[in-house]
Parts: structure tokens; sequence; C-alpha cells
């Protein structure tokens, strides 16, 4: 198979991949750690209940509740929002795979990595 | 305890998870579970949903270095990642059919069996000089990955017999509720024959996004508890960082062995789940 100019074209790649997911994985740590510390400020002295199961109340479920609760300050709301990045990175790592693929003309890899794309997609808007 | 000695704690297991998770390809949930649910007496949802916190970090902690330094295979990561969602799919579809308890102590066993076959002596890689698996060649899933001793080229084979067996794997962790990694590598390692640390890597590539998949489900469960969360990515962050750095210099053997030690753990962990249920 296509040996020489196929693998430098791979590494630059590559490199471009892990540059992008870098940054995302650092944003999200980023806004995790700045809700954490509100969210400890607040509530370090407490006491933690896992015993019991009573779920996330709704504004930490929804996408759009989350960023409401984000953006109103509240410590948990803004580590949620770091989740949400922090999700949104293998689907990011995806798409710019599919990139990738397309700058190196494989339409077959570009088509499979649309499809895992579009699972993805569909399965994280339920 | 309070929060913060709570959160401080589950930060210390987090890492330990990371760091294991990124240099053995396996999402870290076997330390964050039990951690959470037998240490710390949490029920079982809000683990799940922390562990599948802990499986997508330890992903994206690694996978930038991975990739970079070229031991992810990312064909062979999205060609197989095709098989695993369409099974993750089927299988959360037939939750209600199938005997799950029975179904995890099998699977356990399986993993304990799989053990063994990890650690036995084989050639690292197949080299170019390997007869070409016209498979494999057409989809150009052979590469290369970096050694102490320079750039090394590896066949591959065997294509259907791995993405079958990621379709099994798939649906079980649909159905089980359990991360694949181990399955996945497995698949790379026994089936296609690629070096162990291309299978490990490439298997990290894939969990996160598998993951992924089922966070939007967790999420609108609420599982997901920010406060667990929160100690359990930045700890598990920082784990499979300083994992990732160290993939390259460890050598293949140790490697093997920690991730065969690893699935000891989590076949048992599983048996006795399946066995004695609830947590």
């Amino acid at each position: 198979m296509a040996a020489g100019p196929d693998r430098s074209q791979d590494a630059r790649v590559q490199r471009a991949v892990g540059t992008l997911l870098r940054a995302g994985v650092l944003l999200a740590a980023t806004v995790v750690l700045v809700g954490g510390v509100l969210y400890l400020l607040r509530h370090g002295g407490g006491v933690p209940d896992y015993h019991v199961f009573h779920g996330e109340p709704l504004d930490l479920r929804g996408y759009g509740a989350i960023l409401r609760d984000a953006f109103s300050g509240s410590g948990r709301g803004i580590v949620q929002l770091g989740l949400l990045i922090l999700v949104a990175t293998p689907v990011a790592r995806v798409a710019f795979t599919a990139v990738a693929f397309a700058f190196e003309r494989d339409r077959v890899y570009v088509l499979v990595a649309l499809l895992v794309l579009a699972l993805l997609l569909k399965s994280l808007a339920g | 305890m309070n929060t913060l000695a709570f959160s401080a704690t589950i930060a210390v297991a987090a890492f330990c998870a990371g760091f294991l998770g990124s240099l053995t390809g396996l999402g870290g949930g076997f330390i964050v579970t039990p951690v959470l649910t037998i240490l710390f007496g949490a029920d079982i949802r809000y683990a799940i949903g922390a562990s599948l916190v802990s499986i997508i970090a330890t992903s994206s902690g690694a996978a930038a270095a991975y990739v970079r330094e070229g031991f992810t295979n990312l064909r062979v990561g999205m060609l197989l990642e095709v098989a695993t969602v369409t099974g993750a799919l089927v299988g959360a579809s037939l939750v209600a059919v199938f005997p799950a308890r029975l179904l995890t102590v099998v699977f356990g066993m399986v993993l304990l069996m799989s053990a063994y076959l990890t650690t036995r002596p084989r050639a690292e890689h197949l080299t170019a000089d390997a007869p070409a698996d016209r498979l494999a060649s057409r989809l150009r899933l052979d590469s290369e990955y970096p050694t102490p001793s320079g750039p090394q080229r590896y066949r591959t084979r065997r294509v259907p017999g791995a993405f079958a067996l990621m379709w099994v794997a798939g649906v079980l962790s649909g159905l089980l509720g359990i991360g694949s990694g181990a399955v996945k590598v497995l698949a790379m390692d026994q089936v296609m024959y690629l070096p162990f640390k291309v299978s490990t890597a490439t298997s990290n590539f894939m969990i996160g996004v598998t993951a992924a998949a089922s966070a939007g489900i967790y999420l609108r469960h609420g599982y997901v508890d920010p406060g667990l969360a929160m100690p359990v990515m930045l700890g598990v962050l920082a784990g499979s960082m300083v994992g990732a750095r160290l993939l390259f210099g460890t050598p293949t053997r140790r490697l093997r062995l920690l991730f065969a030690a690893v699935i000891v753990v989590i076949g048992l962990e599983m048996i006795y789940h399946g066995a004695f249920g609830g947590q």
C-alpha cells in the first residue's frame, strides 16, 4: 500500500488533532475546577449524602437548563457545564478525524467517521 | 467526613483510576465504582454516572498524547467504533429480555480467562515481511508506531473477526451497562494482532466515544452528580495525563502484566456483582 508521503501526512494530521483535543480537555477541566472551588467554598463543610438516590434536580439534567444554571453563578451548574464540555470532547474527536480523513482524500473513512458521528449525536440528542 | 475531605479522597482514587486506565486502555470505572459504592456506600446509580465521567476523562486526557505520538490507529478505531456503537444500541434495547446477572457472571469468567491469554508470550507485532491480509490492506489498517528503536511498521489481520467481537462487546456494554474497554483491547491484541501499545491507545481513543454515546441518557436520568463528578473528573484527567507520558518508555511485558492484573480484578468484581447483586 501507499507508504511514504501518505505517512507524513498522517503525522501532520495526528499532531493537529492532538493539539485540538488538548485544548478542549483543558477548557473542560478549567470550567469544572472553577465550579468545584465555588461549590466547595459554599458546601465544603457540609456532609455529603449519596446513600439514597434522589436523582439530580431538573436544572442539572437538560442542556439548556445547565447553561442557565451555570451563567447564574451556581457552582454545581458550572461543574455540570464543564462536564458537558468534557462529553463534547469525544464528539469533537470523531469530527476532527472525519476532517483529517477528508484531507487525505480517504472517502471510505470520511463516511465511516461521519456514520459514527451521526450515531453519537443521535444518542446525545435522545 | 465533610464534603471537602470526601472530594479529596475521591480525587486521589480517581487519579489512580486515570493512571491505570490510560496505560491499559480501560476506563477506570473499575476503581471509581467500588470506591463510591463499597467505601462510601453511595447508590449504584450515582456511581454509574461518576464512572461514565471517569471513562470519558481517561480517554480524553490521554488521547491527545497518544494520537499525536502516533500510537493510536485512527482507522482501526473508527472502523471498530461502528461495531461497538451499533451493538450498544441493540444491547440497550434488549435489557428487558436477557438475564443480565447471569451474563455478568459469564462475562466475568471470560475476563479471567482472557487475563491468561494476554500474558502468553508472543511476537509483539506482525512485521512488514508478514504476508499482507487482503481486507486489512484494502482498508489501509496497516500502520506504524513509535518504539525506542524508531518507528516500527506493523500489519493487521482478521478484521471481520475483530469487528464481530466488537459488536458483541457493544451489545454487552449496552445490556450490562459496563465499559467495553477490556474487550476492545482483547479484540485488537488477540484477534487483529496489533502491537499491545497500539491496542491500548486505540481502545483509549474509542472508550470515550462509546461512553459519550450513553452520557446523554444518564444525564437526563439524573445519574450525573456534579459533587461526585468534579473530583472524579479532575483526578482522572491528571492521572491519565501522567500515565500517557509513561506509555512510550514502559516495557510492553510490564504493560501486559498490568492489564492482566486489572482485568482479573474487573472479572472478580463482575462475578461478585452478578452473583450477589446490588452493589
